[in-house]
């Protein structure tokens, strides 16, 4: 018998290195965000424009104005501009959620000034041709019944409502008929209402210099002017305690399980012990639940629990895909750790282990130019300003067990969690119902 | 408005490349940059699931899962903890013609990663009990991806079966279940034996950090592995289509039809340039807003929701040897459709054939492309796996940084023969229909 080789240890880390970027408010009141980071010679745009509004037609127009904001401006139609897009290696694409519209680019970082004066382009007179918007219209519909067949969008949607009923929070898909009814001067409206630059960020990260990109903004964005209206958003509800809902889909070979429950936010002191209680429970590969439903017993490919940032609440969630079969001895193991979570404290090991997952992985993802790019739009956008970035690492460092033990049993116990099972309700709701309380 | 003169020029890339071989027939670059304080590690093997053998399919990727298993001096478990407590990600991926290992770290864990490819490609450890939790994963995988989805693996796992006569080409890469479930711990011995000698495979390290150092680590890890003979490849070739075959599937949970063809290609490796003729035209087909099929199926005649052209089974049109192929896919409202789609992307094609590209439209796909490459390559996990990918299917780890140069090179008389072999003889079409439409 040969001795078993010695796993290498680590060398010295090095120190993180500052990151070089300036900011500015225009006299638009869109704050500008440009950091140099030069790997390859791209650059990366993300504007992100507040969109949270308690309207009843809101969730269908918002989404309908997402998908043609970018078909035509005063000056091009939808080819010229996507032309005028590709000849700077240029993509741009359209995002929305309840917070915010997100008009993300990337494109060759010598074209940034002509990227820019696109998106003002489209800012100030994008142009909603009624032939554009009859089409796209038609084919959201179309997109929202094809996602509406999926077990995952099907579990996502009732969760949210679960979380949030009555929210804008608590919706993530139009309707058809909604959307059906949203005319091409409805969406003209909500632009000239909400697509203002005052409360707006943009962020810009790439081969530049800030100074640079500032000013190409300052000169590509004057025309762009304007203040939304002050958000009048219901308070959220709280989350309260519900029976688990069962959402039939018939001859389903999987059930789809969603948790949420209430989170911390980053600013918040207790944040860095909950986002390391969660990557013990289920939000990293080496988790307790992941080791337990997949390596060990086999129940679920991607098991994962997250905490997800809006702007008026963090939240936890966990979710799973488990055969029909195990459903119900995957909710007793699910049900098992997380109340493990909440009842006694995790081990030295445990903690160190995802601490420096939780720094190293921080380090990665700010690695690249894109994801520098999402992240600091992420982190602005919710309040939180980039010094966090270096900061954070050392709060990591001095998180202790009592901690984690202490928002473990506040956030992680399942009794704090609504859940959702999308599945073969025939089939899993006898055996859930003798576990939890199901409706 | 832009004018040509003023467009900026394609980005170029300069990564720097450190190629060598080990005595055991590893092939190793290095790809030093030190703008970030991160590494990445990628083992890519040369099998994939065209070699698996008959009556086990989804064999290659369940052994990717066993890969993870513990290895001669890590037990179960071991691998991902070192990597995750080392503030690392890993992960594995199976496609035709390779399976790739990959580990981004913190720069000061660089010699630990190493020792954990090592340590897999000396021995995995492979047990009967981690041989069953793997197949029971890989059943939720497919389930999860393909028998609980709408749209599940279509089309890449039922459009090779129409395409292709043989089982290297033609059979589902994930696998039956009853193939899965027959799987023993004596063919993954045997398959480990037959495909994962260092000379079947590629090293690539991509990051911060000093080259003779990292080169003396990779020496010191992967040198001591016993050389074993390297694979012959099998010619996977088969004859070109003779005519348009046609089929149906049916899917229970989709709520509207779709549609996807594929055409044959020409070989990478007999003719790099008229195939990088096919991967601008499948840009210039479906990337975009201005691109041809968006334009006439999605915006001019309102036939289809979306519409999408790309190379090889995944969309890397750069990961696939002989044969491989041109796919179009759609979705769409009304089956009643579908002949005026295939109508109406034969008529773009045949265009495209007959009058080439339009002015500028040939050099903004090479662009678009060229700004794609480089975005992917700022992720050291991308470079490394890329870097390795080319070394292992090209024998030229760097041909990825001249793709620019090469894309602009290609001319509208490349363009226009590319589009012209996209013939109906030279096609399988294959419909679906939606066995949940309301």
């Amino acid at each position: 018998m040969t001795a078993l080789l010695q796993v290498p240890g680590l060398a010295p880390a090095a120190k993180p290195k500052k990151l070089s970027y300036s900011e500015r408010v225009l006299s638009s009141g869109l704050r500008v965000v440009a950091i140099r980071r030069p790997t390859v010679p791209m650059v990366e745009v993300r504007l992100r424009i507040p969109f949270l509004s308690a309207k009843p037609n809101h969730l269908a127009r918002s989404a309908l104005l997402a998908g043609t904001i970018r078909t035509g401006t005063a000056e091009r139609d939808r080819t010229s501009l996507a032309i005028a897009l590709g000849d700077l290696g240029a993509e741009l694409s359209v995002g929305r959620d309840a917070d915010r519209l997100l008009l993300s680019a990337s494109g060759i970082a010598a074209g940034l000034p002509a990227l820019l004066g696109l998106y003002a382009e489209i800012l100030t007179s994008a142009s909603y041709r009624q032939a554009e918007v009859t089409g796209e219209r038609g084919r959201l519909i179309e997109r929202i019944t094809m996602s509406r067949s999926q077990a995952g969008v099907i579990a996502g949607e009732a969760l949210a409502e679960r979380m949030s009923p009555g929210h804008p929070y608590g919706r993530t898909l139009a309707d058809a008929p909604a959307v059906a009814a949203t005319t091409a001067a409805q969406l003209r409206s909500l632009h000239a209402g909400l697509v203002r630059p005052d409360g707006a960020l943009l962020v810009i990260v790439g081969d530049i210099t800030p100074a640079r990109a500032l000013a190409a903004a300052e000169s590509a964005l004057a025309g762009w002017t304007g203040a939304a209206p002050p958000v009048q958003a219901p308070p959220l509800p709280p989350i309260t305690e519900r029976p688990l809902l069962i959402v039939d889909r018939p001859g389903s070979v999987q059930t789809a399980f969603r948790f949420g429950g209430p989170g911390l936010p980053r600013q918040d002191e207790r944040f860095p012990a909950f986002q390391l209680a969660n990557l013990i429970f289920g939000g990293y590969f080496s988790s307790r639940w992941v080791e337990n439903i997949r390596e060990r017993k086999g129940f679920s490919y991607s098991p994962r629990s997250a905490i997800e940032h809006a702007k008026l609440r963090s939240s936890f969630t966990v979710s799973a895909d488990v055969a029909t079969e195990v459903t119900a001895p995957a909710l007793l193991e699910t049900l098992y750790e997380l109340g493990r979570m909440a009842s006694s404290p995790v081990t030295e090991a445990e903690l160190e282990s995802v601490r420096q997952y939780a720094i190293g992985t921080l380090a990665l993802s700010t690695a690249t130019q894109a994801g520098l790019a999402s992240t600091a739009s992420g982190l602005l956008g919710t309040g939180v300003e980039l010094e966090w970035l270096a900061s954070h690492p050392l709060r990591l460092a001095k998180v202790t067990v009592a901690e984690v033990a202490e928002v473990a049993a506040e956030f992680l116990a399942p009794r704090r969690l609504v859940g959702v099972a999308v599945g073969d309700a025939g089939a899993i709701t006898a055996p859930l119902a003798g576990i939890v309380e199901v409706e | 408005m832009l004018t040509t003169s003023r467009l900026p020029a394609p980005p170029s890339l300069s990564f720097e490349l450190i190629r060598h071989t080990l005595r055991n027939g590893l092939r190793v670059v290095l790809a030093p940059d030190r703008r970030a304080p991160v590494v990445s590690i990628a083992v890519l093997y040369d099998v994939g699931f065209r070699s698996e053998p008959e009556g086990r399919t989804g064999f290659a990727h369940l052994f990717e899962h066993l890969m993870f298993q513990g290895s001669a001096n890590l037990e179960k478990l071991e691998h991902f903890h070192y990597v995750q407590s080392s503030g690392g990600l890993f992960n594995g991926s199976t496609h035709l013609d390779y399976t790739s290992y990959f580990e981004v770290l913190p720069a000061h864990a660089l010699e630990r990663g190493l020792f954990l490819e090592a340590d897999r490609m000396r021995s995995p450890r492979i047990t009967e009990e981690n041989l069953t939790n793997q197949i029971d994963v890989v059943k939720e995988e497919i389930r999860v991806n393909v028998l609980n989805r709408p749209y599940g693996g279509f089309p890449w796992l039922q459009l090779p079966q129409l395409m292709y006569d043989t089982f290297p080409n033609a059979h589902n890469g994930y696998g039956g279940f009853e193939d899965l479930t027959n799987a023993t711990v004596a063919d993954a011995s045997a398959f480990f034996d037959s495909y994962y000698a260092p000379a079947n495979a590629a090293l690539c390290v991509a990051g911060d950090f000093d080259p003779a150092e990292a080169a003396e680590m990779v020496e010191r890890h992967f040198g001591p592995i016993r050389r074993r003979k390297k694979p012959q490849r099998p010619n996977f070739g088969e004859p070109p289509l003779t005519g348009e075959r046609r089929d149906v599937v049916v899917d229970q949970l989709a709520p509207r039809p779709a549609l996807a063809m594929g055409y044959r290609v020409v070989d990478p490796a007999a003719d790099f340039t008229r195939y990088l003729a096919t991967v601008l035209l499948a840009e210039i087909l479906s990337n975009g807003d201005a691109s041809r099929l968006h334009r006439s199926l999605v915006q001019s005649k309102g036939l289809v929701t979306d519409v999408n052209a790309y190379l090889g089974t995944f969309g890397d049109p750069l990961e696939e040897r002989d044969p491989t192929r041109l796919n179009i896919t759609s979705h769409y409202a009304d089956r009643a459709a579908t002949g005026a789609v295939v109508a109406a992307i034969d008529e773009e094609l045949d265009r495209l054939a007959t009058d080439g590209a339009e002015p500028g439209e040939l050099r903004r796909a090479a662009v678009q492309l060229a700004a794609t490459i480089s975005q992917e390559l700022d992720q050291v996990m991308n470079r490394s796996q890329e870097f390795a990918k080319f070394e292992l299917l090209f024998s030229d780890a760097s041909l990825i940084q001249r793709l620019p140069g090469l894309l602009n090179e290609v001319t509208d008389a490349d363009l226009r023969a590319v589009a012209g072999a996209l013939t109906t003889n030279n096609r399988a079409v294959l419909e679906l229909v939606p066995g949940a439409a309301k």
